[in-house]
């Protein structure tokens, strides 16, 4: 019951804020995403951890056709859940020093978004989750097209185009694998877990699930959306995707492609982690010349992903605990960064390394967060991002020796990146446009410092997240055995 | 509580105080708190070095990763060889602090500086006190991290933030091996803690290929950390950073790391001779390497950087023949008078009003007393005269190379020869002579404030008498370091004992090579002495130098090879990626390309529109006739 509810909150406050107008809408949008928050708080200090799915519902929804409304929280989805609630009421409140034209749908928009995302993260059947899958594009889809840069309606067509183009493989092999379950059908996942697929049907049903979450997350080479949309959108709603969204794809990695077509993971995982590995180099080195800071940040979190997949794909304990905890990790860096290079920006006009410099000297504050969330990012020890990035090199380095040690030049070419990015816009002198610099106010502090928290908290002791997930993801390695 | 937990903790609050009330606290308090913190965490070292039993203890804190059978643990290791690494780490610290309350005393980031070093402090101290190899690695990527944020500590300036960039890429190269290493020994072990991985590695015999891998792995480390070829060139670049920082971090303590974590795993090393033989050499190259470029640097700094980066060498040389102890030993007095006469240097460019080349300078002498004779001291102990400080550990050096390689012990006597050369020209130009500078610095001149004089004073005495902290046999002494560390080689006594048998050295042999090296320091000493106090020679501006000296002058152009060998080439392939690979051939021809074709299908199917009744009926027979064929196919057909 309490799942369906962090489906509803956001869903029906949604609604609401179509109906008002002027300053009251953020905070609304506000304080509905701080309940939601409240109530996954609560839900994960009641979660077991085991292998059970917990604050489950189900329904007959299309009863004919066997399809359900089968909702539920366990080991997988529990750290993703966290991450939707956790960032949205922060992305939300980052817009506060901004008015966007049309707040009633800008911020509706956002909500509907994490009703979907939420609904992507707890559905246990599998229309459901295409359903969810489908309706976190359309708000996204809008709040870039509405909101975005100059290039907006070319880029984030190509975008749609993408995703729905990667969507209906997807769509294909669900529909395949439902056909494929006995008496009436059933679309529940765990129906197609049980399924008794060839090593051929697992084969072609392995790429088309697989495409249709590597173009999401995304996986070297179609992620070629992926730097133009970011850049484009506008900076809630590219932490939506990086932030969020993007973990649909690795999640579905993890529900449905490992669990339901084993054998074609056997068949042609060495072709994905090699696909993940070379995204991880290919990223970090396009990153390292780039001169706008929020395509920089692109590339790096591109990158970032790779590994995660790479790990998925490493069929290890270590590989997979360090996706889920790199999930929430990179989604609290990422955000942290992509805020920062927009605070930037807003006092700027400038998000060109070429013409920036100097910020510390008038800004130190601001300056201690970006380094954090540099730190978070390349990963140093006690630091979110070297837990995640230590279980999936172990994990990856385990699978295959030279992949490991080719993935763990991201810990080099990383630092080469962010440092510089670092160097040219806080250090340096001072240039026209960064002469008149304020530091943080009130609201941008508020925003970053939980950001800053989690950041040390996975990192000192990650053992709190790390322990929820565990049984569940020992118990799919066993499964897949 | 364990009163052991506070003593990183206590630069933690440090670092913690000094960082957040940065700008609102006044400067006399903020070094108060920043120096306090150390001086503090000194005291528990001492009290605790004083009460050390003899056992190893042990002390966890909590459980920090773990998944499935792997448990990382954050714990501390108190033995003899961490207490000895914290009392230099605490005790250098404390002094180089006390010193920096005057050295930085005018710059406007005063309270930064402190917390930054206050955090180095307590990194360091993790990187020493850790008991497996995940909390070494804590403090081994934050000593970089307070590296990196010290050297570009004027960030103003772009080419001490690109130095800074340059030292922390660096040592993520070989941070990289030694990740790779963790996750060897965990393959191989299942386990991090030291006192699992080393009685399970005693079970092993000799030239194991596992621990092969595992050695050079760390070793990639150690070359980072402590600027070995060819991870060396970031050092004499961090020089950009205040001089306190260049005493503490860049010759005292971090750039020591790697020679702790050998000694630490010196039963793995004791199990790959193959390893420590590509040690040796490694070490052998970068000590005369540095040391030549050493001959012709004219930045005060600079010279000292070199020579940070040969003396370096000669610990991992003594590391790499399986003289534990001495490359050890050297680790302790070379952090005794470099911190020394890194100070010294930091004293006279404080005089000097930021002035670092030596051209420039001359007859300080009479100007710096204090400064001057602790240089002098500190300079003599470098150069491997008896009886300060350096030539025990270097003579000790020196004994067990040439047991195992004359050859390799003849370059090593060419490389302290050199050592005394560079060190004494550096000498005569800053102290004797005539002032070679302006007016305005000549007239500024001044000795330092007690509170740098007095960390000098304290160095100088412990580079005269640190060598007798372990006096061998041969000169009556009993070796009493060694002594106090043998416990920590146990294990790798008993996989290879013949590797510690006692030296086959007679006494004669002992004294004659003591001869032989003590005679060519001396040499040098007099050549220098000649060319630039006799003859009053001073090196020539830039411009003049030419052919072998103005090779070995630009540093052979290692850096700029590096240039072109790597930076550039990865700049061009990220220019070539993003242009090419991206833009034009997965999304022009890849993706567009796609969605032209579907736009080409359509076009083809169009024509099927005909608006002509008949033909649609025409074809859904047709369809239907298709689709009955397909059902009734066995029916049909057959089987």
């Amino acid at each position: 019951m309490l799942t369906l509810v962090l489906i509803l909150i956001p869903l029906l406050v949604a609604l609401v804020l179509l109906a008002l107008r002027g300053g009251a809408v953020k905070r609304v949008a506000l304080i509905a995403s701080l309940a939601e928050l409240a109530l996954a708080v609560y839900v994960l200090a009641s979660f077991q951890p085991d292998t059970t799915s917990q604050f489950s519902l189900s329904y007959h929804w299309i009863k004919s056709a066997g399809v359900q409304f089968a909702i539920g929280i366990d080991g997988i989805s529990v750290l993703l859940v966290l991450l939707s609630t956790l960032l949205v009421p922060l992305i939300i409140l980052s817009t506060f020093n901004h008015s966007y034209r049309n707040p009633s749908s800008f911020y509706a928009l956002i909500l509907f978004m994490q009703s979907a995302l939420v609904g992507v993260f707890v559905a246990k059947d599998a229309f459901l989750f295409y359903f969810f899958f489908e309706a976190a594009l359309i708000p996204i889809y809008f709040i870039a097209a509405l909101w975005g840069g100059e290039n907006r309606i070319k880029v984030t067509f190509k975008f749609f185009l993408y995703t729905i183009f990667g969507s209906l493989f997807m769509l294909l092999g669900l529909v395949y694998l439902y056909l494929q379950t006995p008496g009436t059908h059933s679309s529940l996942l765990t129906a197609f877990y049980g399924l008794n697929l060839s090593a051929s049907q697992q084969g072609f049903l392995f790429w088309a699930l697989f495409i249709g979450f590597a173009i999401k997350m995304p996986i070297f080479p179609f992620h070629t959306w992926q730097p133009d949309t970011y850049v484009e959108s506008p900076t809630p709603a590219t932490m939506l995707l990086a932030g969020i969204m993007l973990k649909m794809g690795t999640y579905g990695l993890i529900r449905i492609v490992l669990p339901i077509v084993p054998e074609g993971v056997q068949q042609w995982g060495l072709v994905a982690i090699v696909l993940a590995v070379i995204g991880i180099v290919y990223g970090s080195i396009i990153a390292i010349q780039q001169q706008d800071m929020k395509r920089l940040v692109a590339y790096s979190s591109f990158a970032h992903v790779g590994l995660m997949a790479a790990g998925i794909f490493s069929l290890t304990l270590d590989g997979l605990q360090g996706s889920l905890i790199q999930m929430l990790a990179h989604g609290i860096n990422v955000v942290g960064l992509f805020f920062i290079v927009e605070i930037i920006f807003s006092r700027t006009q400038s998000r060109d390394l070429t013409q920036l410099g100097g910020i510390t000297q008038n800004s130190p504050v601001l300056s201690v967060f970006f380094i954090i969330m540099v730190l978070g990012s390349v990963a140093l020890p006690l630091t979110n991002g070297f837990i995640g990035e230590f279980l999936l090199l172990k994990g990856v380095f385990t699978y295959n020796t030279w992949l490991g040690i080719i993935a763990g030049t991201t810990i080099i070419l990383g630092a080469v990146y962010m440092l510089r990015m670092v160097q040219k816009s806080m250090f340096g002198l001072q240039t026209t446009v960064t002469e008149q610099f304020t530091d943080l106010n009130l609201n941008e502090i508020l925003v970053l410092a939980p950001l800053a928290v989690f950041v040390f908290w996975i990192g000192l002791f990650p053992n709190g997240f790390l322990k929820l997930t565990e049984p569940a993801v020992a118990e799919l390695l066993r499964a897949m055995k | 509580m364990n009163l052991a937990l506070l003593i990183p903790l206590l630069p933690f609050i440090g670092f913690l105080i000094n960082g957040l009330g940065f700008r609102r606290i006044p400067k006399s308090l903020v070094g108060i708190i920043g120096t306090g913190a150390v001086v503090a965490s000194f005291a528990l070292v001492l009290s605790l070095f004083l009460n050390f039993s003899g056992e190893a203890q042990h002390i966890p804190v909590y459980d920090w990763i773990t998944v499935g059978s792997l448990n990382i643990s954050f714990s501390f290791q108190i033995d003899q060889l961490s207490l000895i690494m914290m009392l230099i780490i605490t005790g250098i610290g404390s002094l180089i602090h006390l010193y920096s309350i005057g050295y930085m005393h005018h710059d406007e980031g005063f309270g930064k500086f402190f917390a930054f070093l206050n955090l180095f402090v307590f990194f360091m101290l993790l990187l020493v006190m850790g008991s497996n190899y995940l909390v070494m690695f804590i403090g081994w990527e934050g000593v970089g991290l307070c590296s990196y944020l010290l050297i570009g500590f004027w960030n103003q300036n772009p080419s001490y933030g690109y130095a800074a960039r340059k030292a922390f890429v660096m040592n993520r190269i070989g941070d990289l091996g030694f990740l790779i290493g963790i996750f060897l020994i965990l393959n191989q072990f299942e386990s991090l803690e030291f006192a699992s991985v080393f009685p399970a590695a005693a079970q092993l015999s000799v030239g194991d290929q596992g621990i092969f891998w595992i050695t050079l792995c760390l070793f990639i480390g150690a070359m980072g950390k402590s600027a070995q070829i060819p991870l060396y060139t970031w050092l004499p670049d961090a020089m950009a950073g205040p001089t306190p920082v260049s005493a503490l971090i860049h010759a005292a303590t971090m750039v020591t790391a790697g020679i702790y974590m050998i000694v630490r795993s010196n039963v793995l090393y004791t199990l790959a001779p193959d390893t420590l033989h590509l040690v040796a050499w490694i070490a052998l190259i970068t000590a005369l390497l540095a040391a030549s470029i050493g001959l012709f640097q004219n930045d005060i700094k600079k010279v000292l950087a070199y020579s940070t980066v040969s003396q370096l060498g000669y610990m991992f040389l003594g590391l790499g023949v399986g003289a534990y102890t001495s490359g050890f030993f050297h680790v302790m007095t070379h952090a005794f008078f470099k911190a020394l006469l890194f100070l010294g240097a930091g004293s006279v460019i404080h005089a000097m009003s930021n002035e670092q080349d030596i051209r420039y300078m001359g007859g300080l002498r009479k100007k710096l007393p204090i400064t001057f004779l602790t240089f002098l001291l500190g300079t003599i102990a470098i150069s491997g005269i008896p009886p300060f400080a350096g030539f025990f550990s270097k003579d000790e050096i020196l004994a067990h190379v040439f047991e195992h390689s004359p050859l390799m012990w003849g370059l090593a006597v060419i490389g302290s020869m050199m050592t005394a050369f560079y060190m004494f020209r550096l000498l005569f130009l800053t102290f004797f002579g005539e002032f070679r500078g302006t007016h305005e610095q000549e007239h500024h001149l001044h000795e330092s404030p007690f509170s740098m004089t007095l960390p000098l004073i304290v160095l100088a005495i412990l580079s005269v008498l640190g060598g007798f902290l372990n006096v061998p046999a041969v000169l009556g002494g009993s070796a009493k370091l060694s002594a106090y560390l043998d416990p920590i080689f146990a294990y790798s006594k008993q996989v290879n004992p013949e590797a510690f048998a006692e030296t086959h050295l007679d006494h004669s042999t002992e004294f004659m090579l003591m001869g032989v090296s003590v005679a060519g320091a001396v040499l040098a000493i007099v050549i220098a002495f000649v060319l630039y106090v006799s003859r009053k020679s001073v090196p020539a501006p830039d411009a003049e130098i030419t052919g072998l000296p103005k090779l070995v002058y630009h540093k052979y152009y290692i850096d700029e090879l590096y240039d072109s060998l790597f930076v550039k080439p990865i700049q061009a392939l990220s220019r070539v990626f993003y242009n090419v690979t991206d833009r034009i051939l997965i999304d022009r021809f890849g993706v567009e390309g796609l969605g032209n074709f579907v736009r080409g299908l359509s076009n083809e199917f169009r024509l099927l529109q005909t608006g002509t009744t008949s033909f649609y009926v025409f074809i859904m027979v047709m369809g239907i006739a298709a689709i009955l064929m397909y059902s009734l196919r066995t029916l049909i057909f057959g089987n």
